[in-house]
């Protein structure tokens, strides 16, 4: 419901077409207080593509995938995931919360980090199984992160932690990636690896979702954007809605230094 | 003190004693890493209108009433502290202050305006407990405990405690994955499809249970040393949460026997004849173990550059 | 005073001054988010009553003296401040721990020491388990000296330390900044509640005086957004409760003090809660029942104004109890006009925000306020120049 001000049309998924879909949503409003976080927001997300959620700070961009999530609780919209109501579907995601969201000082080792991710597998008491720790290890073994398995997750750099949250995900074995900042302070080599297992996800088929801030590497990291400031400003491809129209639309006065998006401004 | 003496006046208090330490240490570990440590402050504080409603209710002491009432009370107080935290906008620490407090004062007043002069129920001992009191009149030697008939007289807090750390046991057993995960990463949990809220929920139920069934033995403000000391204690030998939950077990059952055979003994050596509180020293050991941890224990400081 | 005696009148006017200074001084630990300290500090206050009952007596003295209990009090908890301060500090212990660890073990201590007091046979009773929960049922006329005398010191303390202490709770970062020593301000503040609570602990006992120190600036809060405030309100709260729950005391025979001072004050806060403007639980169920009919009733008229399907059915029961659309969901023609004047107030804002001339204006928008309530009709004339041929909807 929101407006079609911007040019967001021919894609592949037209935005009335939901069951086509991995992750659709549909008049989402969130409020934490007076003001909404996110207001009457429309979404279509393209199968087996990788989109960046982009926007100024407060603009709601986290709390587009709180809300698919379940973390909080819209006040009015609805979410689809495979065109089935989000909360029932919630299997299908794979979840890399804000690195600081978390007490790093908690007792656990980088592969109990991990082992999480497989926790629908194990149930309550299943035991940890040699088949499992070799899933684990894998995982971060795609990160780059196969040494540091016994350690203690509070000793780990910035750019450690992301890498270990990554794994956690991958051993999720989800169809939907949702990360919220995952290059946030990180390190250039984590940053590049992250990138390299989020390419070879969507290659695989999968629908990578990031939220994102850094305007300067939206076009090599991505091939669709969502750009938001409480309300929906345009969605596409990254050549289609990433225009410095469609920038200043999003970021008001406040528009950072912004290379390489000028190819239709 | 022979044997007999020992079985019947020393062994059902100790072993009391280190099943309430033990019930209180399992879930204290998930509330010190939850930052809800003073959940066990409040939880404690509000047994005792709880019971005391019970009582009311009931017109008698008796086990399950009193747990229901106390995990009532705990339940009430949790969404209390979570409205007034919510709706009100006021934080957690002063919210939980406002409902303790006022819940444990109307227990005080409701405590001493009805008539339980009948039964073992007053204010010092809830806040203190006897654990002295606690003995086996039944018991001849070691040999009663192969007698049906001297077990039949056990104090009833004995086989009660016992159950009540044997189900906190088994309960945290079968929910430590998502009680691990939800502490760690409430986020991701909610993504993985746990019902946190009710995991958190259950944790909150399960102390209650815990302190309830303590409160008895050790009164209501000493529970809160077994909730938090010997958790924090065990935080600082260890970075791996199954070893942490190890030694805060292993911290509990030394507080509390080493905190009984002080207060039991220790004036005796002295000297005098009258014996101190054992709770109350069993809190002391417990504190006496953080305060070495504190600054002995190899994972005592927090790791730079997290 | 409701033909109060002597005695009561005495105790009225001790627990209202109680109360206002613990309502005064409790403010700013509340408001620097560390309500629960009082928690540790009255509790830590047992061993040291005990302590001093024991060297009062070995030295010849009368045990129950009420100034060498306070000195004795006052003594274990500050060590138990110091204590919650160094394990916090130079430990992984959150203070949320640190301050349960410190509360609980030194109770314990001094449930210890009431013990070893019992024992030594002094052949009278201590009387020192009034400490726990109170009792004014004897109070002496020196008592209440001390505690008008305390009290009022403690408010002269708040009023000459009230700026600092303010600055530090609102924003310790930039008050370490501009060059205050937090630490030591954060230690007057401490000290401040301590002697509040040494004072209060003869009248309302260990465990009621943290309930004066906290519920009071609670309730306040729900009054006012300003902390100056915030601190006036909670102290006349404090006071209001100490003397209401004195005088009910005294109306009846077995009416214990001290609880009916912490249940006075809970009835002002539960007031406060339900049905301050603004903050008050009414208030905000109000509100947020109104603002989700607005944002319904928005985000279903932008729907219909851009042939949207409606999915949600509350959406669609506002918009048909307003006379805005018909029950297939087709629009009314009041229900068309609306939506037309609401997709354009949403353009215009569309706009606006893209403009960084409007860049103040823009930080007003919320999705419901109509354009026109934020600029001048030019303005809005020079808005729609940016709408081109699409604007006309």
């Amino acid at each position: 419901m929101s407006i079609e001000l911007a040019t967001d049309d021919g894609q592949a998924v037209l935005p009335g077409d939901l069951s086509q879909s991995p992750l659709a949503i549909r008049g989402l409003t969130v409020s934490y207080g007076d003001k909404p976080a996110v207001f009457s927001v429309d979404a279509t997300f393209q199968p087996g593509a990788m989109t960046a959620i982009v926007g100024p700070n407060g603009a709601g961009k986290s709390t587009i995938l709180k809300s698919v999530l379940g973390i909080v609780r819209p006040l009015s919209g609805q979410i689809l995931i495979h065109g089935k109501p989000a909360a029932r579907q919630i299997h299908l995601v794979a979840y890399v919360p804000q690195r600081a969201s978390v007490d790093w000082d908690f007792p656990a080792r980088v592969i109990d980090v991990v082992l999480m991710g497989l926790s629908r597998e194990l149930g309550l008491l299943r035991r940890v199984r040699r088949t499992h720790l070799d899933r684990a290890m894998a995982c971060l073994a795609r990160v780059g992160m196969e040494r540091f398995a016994d350690r203690q997750i509070g000793q780990l750099s910035g750019g450690q932690q992301q890498r270990v949250f990554l794994a956690r995900a991958l051993a999720q074995d989800a169809q939907i990636y949702l990360l919220d900042e995952p290059f946030a302070g990180v390190d250039a080599a984590t940053e590049a690896a992250i990138i390299d297992v989020l390419k070879s996800l969507r290659d695989e088929g999968r629908t990578v979702i990031a939220v994102h801030h850094d305007l300067s590497t939206v076009s090599a990291y991505f091939d669709h954007v969502f750009l938001i400031n409480t309300t929906r400003i345009a969605e596409g491809t990254v050549a289609q809605a990433f225009t410095s129209e469609n920038l200043h639309a999003a970021y008001g006065g406040r528009l950072p230094a912004m290379p390489a998006a000028g190819q239709a401004g | 003190m022979n044997g007999a003496e020992f079985v019947a006046l020393s062994l059902p208090p100790i072993l009391i004693g280190v099943f309430a330490a033990i019930a209180c240490a399992v879930p204290g570990n998930f509330l010190l890493l939850r930052r809800q440590a003073l959940i066990g402050d409040a939880i404690s504080h509000v047994a005792l209108p709880g019971i005391v409603v019970a009582f009311l209710i009931t017109g008698a002491v008796t086990t399950w009433p009193m747990m229901l009432g106390a995990a009532g009370a705990a339940i009430i107080a949790v969404v209390l502290i979570e409205l007034i935290r919510r709706l009100g906008r006021i934080e957690v620490g002063a919210a939980m202050g406002v409902v303790f407090t006022t819940m444990f004062t109307a227990g005080v007043l409701l405590l001493e305006q009805s008539d339980t002069s009948s039964v073992h129920l007053d204010v010092e001992h809830a806040l203190y407990g006897n654990l002295e009191s606690l003995i086996w009149l039944d018991a001849t030697g070691w040999t009663s405990l192969a007698d049906p008939a001297a077990l039949a007289g056990l104090p009833p807090e004995l086989p009660r405690m016992a159950v009540v750390a044997l189900l906190v046991g088994l309960l945290t057993l079968l929910l430590w994955r998502p009680l691990t995960i939800s502490t760690f990463d409430e986020g991701f949990a909610r993504a993985a499809g746990l019902p946190v809220t009710a995991i958190g929920l259950l944790l909150v139920i399960m102390a209650a249970v815990a302190a309830v069934a303590a409160f008895d033995a050790v009164g209501s403000i000493i529970v809160i040393a077994m909730f938090i000391c010997p958790p924090a204690a065990a935080r600082m030998m260890t970075n791996r949460l199954d070893h942490q939950m190890g030694w805060s077990i292993g911290f509990a059952t030394v507080s509390a026997l080493s905190g009984y055979v002080l207060a039991g003994y220790g004036p005796l050596w002295l000297g005098f004849d009258n014996s101190i509180s054992a709770a109350g020293m069993i809190a002391v050991m417990s504190g006496l173990i953080l305060a070495i941890a504190a600054r002995f224990g190899p994972c005592r400081a927090r790791v730079a550059g997290s | 005073m409701f033909g109060l005696g002597y005695n009561a009148i005495l105790v009225t006017v001790g627990a209202g001054l109680l109360g206002a200074s613990a309502g005064l001084t409790g403010t700013f630990l509340f408001l620097r988010k560390r309500a629960l300290v009082s928690d540790a500090i009255a509790h830590a206050t047992l061993p040291g009553v005990a302590l001093a009952f024991v060297v009062m007596v070995a030295l010849g003295g009368d045990g129950r003296a009420l100034p060498g209990l306070m000195a004795g009090s006052a003594l274990s908890a500050w060590l138990g401040l110091l204590a919650v301060g160094w394990l916090s500090r130079h430990t992984r212990l959150a203070e949320d721990a640190a301050i349960g660890a410190i509360l609980s073990v030194f109770f314990g201590a001094g449930i210890v020491g009431l013990t070893v007091i019992q024992s030594l046979n002094t052949g009278r009773q201590a009387g020192l388990e009034t400490f726990l929960l109170g009792s004014t049922a004897g109070m002496l006329f020196t008592d209440a000296m001390i505690i008008a005398i305390g009290g009022a010191l403690a408010v002269v303390a708040v009023i000459l330390l009230r700026r600092p202490m303010l600055a530090v709770c609102f924003d310790p970062g930039y008050a370490a900044a501009t060059g205050r020593d937090v630490h030591r301000i954060d230690l007057a503040m401490m000290g401040l509640v301590m002697a509040v609570t040494v004072v209060g602990l003869k009248i309302v006992g260990l465990v009621l005086i943290v309930a004066l120190l906290i519920i009071p600036p609670v309730a306040a809060r729900f009054w006012s957004d300003e902390a100056g405030r915030v601190v006036l309100i909670s102290g006349l709260i404090g006071a209001f409760s100490g003397a209401t729950g004195a005088i009910l005391s005294a109306s009846a025979p077995n009416l214990p003090t001290g609880p009916l001072i912490v249940l006075a004050a809970f009835a002002v806060f539960a007031a406060s809660f339900v049905i301050a403007p603004k903050r008050g639980l009414l208030a905000s169920v109000l509100w947020h029942l109104r603002y989700r009919r607005r944002v319904h009733l928005r985000q279903g008229l932008l729907a219909l104004a851009q042939g949207h399907p409606i999915y949600e059915a509350f959406t669609m029961r506002l918009l048909r109890r307003a006379g805005l659309a018909r029950a297939d969901g087709v629009a009314t023609d009041q229900g068309r006009a609306a939506a037309a004047n609401a997709l354009l107030d949403e353009r215009r804002w569309q706009i606006l925000r893209s403009d960084p001339k409007f860049e103040t204006t823009a930080a007003l928008y919320d999705g419901l306020r109509p354009i026109d309530t934020v600029l001048t009709p030019d303005q809005i004339t020079q808005i729609d120049r940016g709408l081109g041929p699409r604007g006309a909807a």
